[in-house]
């Protein structure tokens, strides 16, 4: 089983990215959990959702505490040192920024991947939401889930314009990540 | 179909499936997505009902309490201080005997203000006569309000469907949403004995004095009682279509000789089967999951807890000044059969939204071999955060 936890503000799409990423592992023949952490419900302040999945069904409701990966909506959280712990040995980290990979790692002090995901998101579909791009990013880098089955999960939930513009988000930050970077950690292949 | 839901959409869907006449209810957290889903599923046009908007719990019991005895099949869901609006007329469904179901988000009632996930919403209305079914996950919640609905309108009592609040409502996992004409087969069309007509004319909720009170309420007992069977049959005829079972009254898994049980009710029940594997113990643990908690299964609990050393009761609510609420039902049963019983052990876990950990196994494991005299302790208090008198 893998284990997601999805950092990020009120109003930046956070409960949705962990739907789409569940819809996405489920069109792909997994099983899926994904649920909110809802703290104080406005727009801004941090919140948290958690993802699962797995090839056998999924008992546990707890929160996730030892992500096998961490997705961050906001780099600005990173300044929370905490924000990474329970992170397993050889998991990645995704974080939305316009520094480069080698620039956010240095300044966090652990390996991490970059991705400008709310300056793509504003520039493709003019709104400030960055978790369509940091998925497919996501999906790119552990190779786990087709892109097909994520953009499926988006023809479920959006339509028309909104659509489109999200489908090319899909496009363009696989095609900005090294396909399979975390491919090889144990985690990864676990799946 | 299975498809991957968030738990109030699928609520929504399994209301949409048993075609109610009339819809009101009250928008509270964590029970809104159920009313904006089924809000939704009306504008859509695949829900053909009477959606009322009203302006607060207590008239939304009341629109469907109206609209069930004027022979309409009716829903309303709420949560926490929406259900203790709700009390009042929540007593008049079940004494009216009018059928009825409900969903309980269930959510901590403050104060402190607490929208999260706890049962004390439900357990503060345990002793409304209504029948109290509580889900282990979303499957469950969707295939027990199918149910609820057929055991309502078999028994003419209503209902309480209760879901943890956030921890299903708003997990997206898979769910079957069983075919259409698979429900309408399992639930008849709505009936009621007492139907309003003017053209005849009967009076529902007239005073009652000294002279016949205690022998309604007796009658009113009897048939919670007598429901066990019309409970246990829906379930059994649901699963003969659908091929899964919620549980009946209650389920006993695990190691058969096991002395040891954790009795558990709601969505804490999956993190502990989980647990059971993930951390296996030195002595051997069953799990019972308490799916009916009113009526309360004396004879099935019983049976479930024969031959146990130590039983450990963990619930999401309690009396405060008394303990646990299970603990204590659990102990007085129990005690009232005589002979050898298990030691009770009553702990309240996971209030007001407190994570509940696969460690939480252990844990309780633990804590039950210190030799201890006290009846009931809320788990994992951080004493130390309290004042001196306090811990």
């Amino acid at each position: 089983m893998i284990e997601i936890r999805i950092h990020g503000r009120g109003g930046q799409g956070n409960v949705v990215a962990a739907y789409v990423l569940a819809a996405t592992a489920f069109n792909d023949g997994r099983y899926c959990q994904a649920f909110p952490a809802f703290g104080a419900e406005r727009r801004g302040a941090p919140v948290v959702a958690f993802v699962r999945i797995s090839e056998r069904p999924i008992l546990r409701r707890s929160t996730v505490k030892q992500p096998h990966y961490l997705i961050i909506q906001d780099e600005h959280l990173l300044q929370d040192a905490k924000l990474c712990d329970g992170l397993r040995p050889g998991g990645g980290v995704l974080v939305n920024s316009t520094k480069n990979s080698d620039e956010v790692s240095e300044l966090y002090g652990k390996p991490m991947v970059a991705l400008p995901a709310t300056a793509m998101a504003l520039d493709i579909i003019g709104r400030a939401v960055p978790n369509v791009p940091l998925l497919s990013a996501f999906l790119a880098l552990t190779e786990m889930l087709p892109h097909e089955a994520l953009n499926k999960a988006l023809a479920e939930r959006f339509k028309g314009k909104v659509l489109d513009g999200n489908l090319e988000l899909v496009r363009q930050a696989a095609a900005a990540m090294s396909p399979g970077l975390w491919k090889e950690t144990t985690v990864a292949r676990s799946a | 179909m299975l498809e991957a839901l968030e738990g109030s959409q699928a609520i929504a869907r399994a209301v949409t499936l048993c075609r109610p006449g009339v819809v009101a209810a009250y928008p509270i957290t964590p029970q809104t997505h159920i009313v904006e889903n089924i809000s939704k599923l009306v504008a859509d046009g695949r829900l053909n009902t009477e959606l009322v908007s009203v302006e607060s719990e207590f008239s939304a019991a009341s629109v469907v309490l109206g609209a069930a005895v004027a022979g309409s099949r009716a829903y309303t869901a709420s949560s926490s201080q929406g259900i203790m609006l709700m009390a009042e007329v929540l007593y008049n469904i079940s004494g009216l005997r009018v059928p009825m179901v409900m969903t309980c988000a269930n959510r901590a009632v403050g104060a402190p203000l607490n929208i999260w996930n706890d049962q004390q919403d439900s357990m503060a209305v345990r002793d409304s006569g209504w029948i109290q079914l509580y889900a282990a996950d979303n499957q469950e919640a969707v295939d027990s309000t199918i149910q609820a609905y057929r055991i309502s309108e078999a028994t003419e009592l209503p209902v309480m469907v209760c879901m943890d609040g956030f921890v299903l409502t708003h997990t997206l996992e898979p769910v079957d949403i069983p075919d259409a004409a698979v429900v309408d087969e399992y639930l008849p069309d709505y009936t009621f004995s007492r139907t309003l007509d003017s053209a005849n004319p009967i009076s529902l909720g007239t005073l009652v004095g000294p002279d016949h009170f205690s022998e309604i309420r007796h009658s009113h007992h009897q048939a919670m009682i007598r429901s066990q069977d019309a409970i246990i049959d829906a379930d059994k005829e649901w699963a003969k279509r659908v091929e899964r079972s919620c549980g009946g009254l209650l389920t006993v898994e695990g190691p058969p000789d096991a002395k040891v049980a954790i009795l558990a009710i709601g969505s804490a029940v999956g993190t502990l089967r989980e647990a059971m594997d993930v951390y296996p113990q030195r002595r051997k643990v069953k799990l019972i999951k308490l799916r009916c908690f009113r009526p309360f299964p004396h004879e099935a609990l019983r049976e479930a807890c024969d031959g146990l050393s130590d039983l450990v009761v963990l619930e999401r609510a309690f009396s405060p000044g008394a303990g646990g609420i299970i603990g204590s039902e659990v102990r007085a049963s129990l005690v009232a059969r005589g002979g050898r019983q298990p030691k009770v052990h009553s702990f309240a876990i996971g209030l007001g939204g407190r994570d509940i950990p696969l460690e939480t196994l252990p844990r309780v494991m633990e804590a039950i071999k210190e030799p201890s005299d006290e009846d009931f302790a809320i788990f994992d208090v951080e004493l130390d955060r309290l004042p001196a008198e306090d811990r």
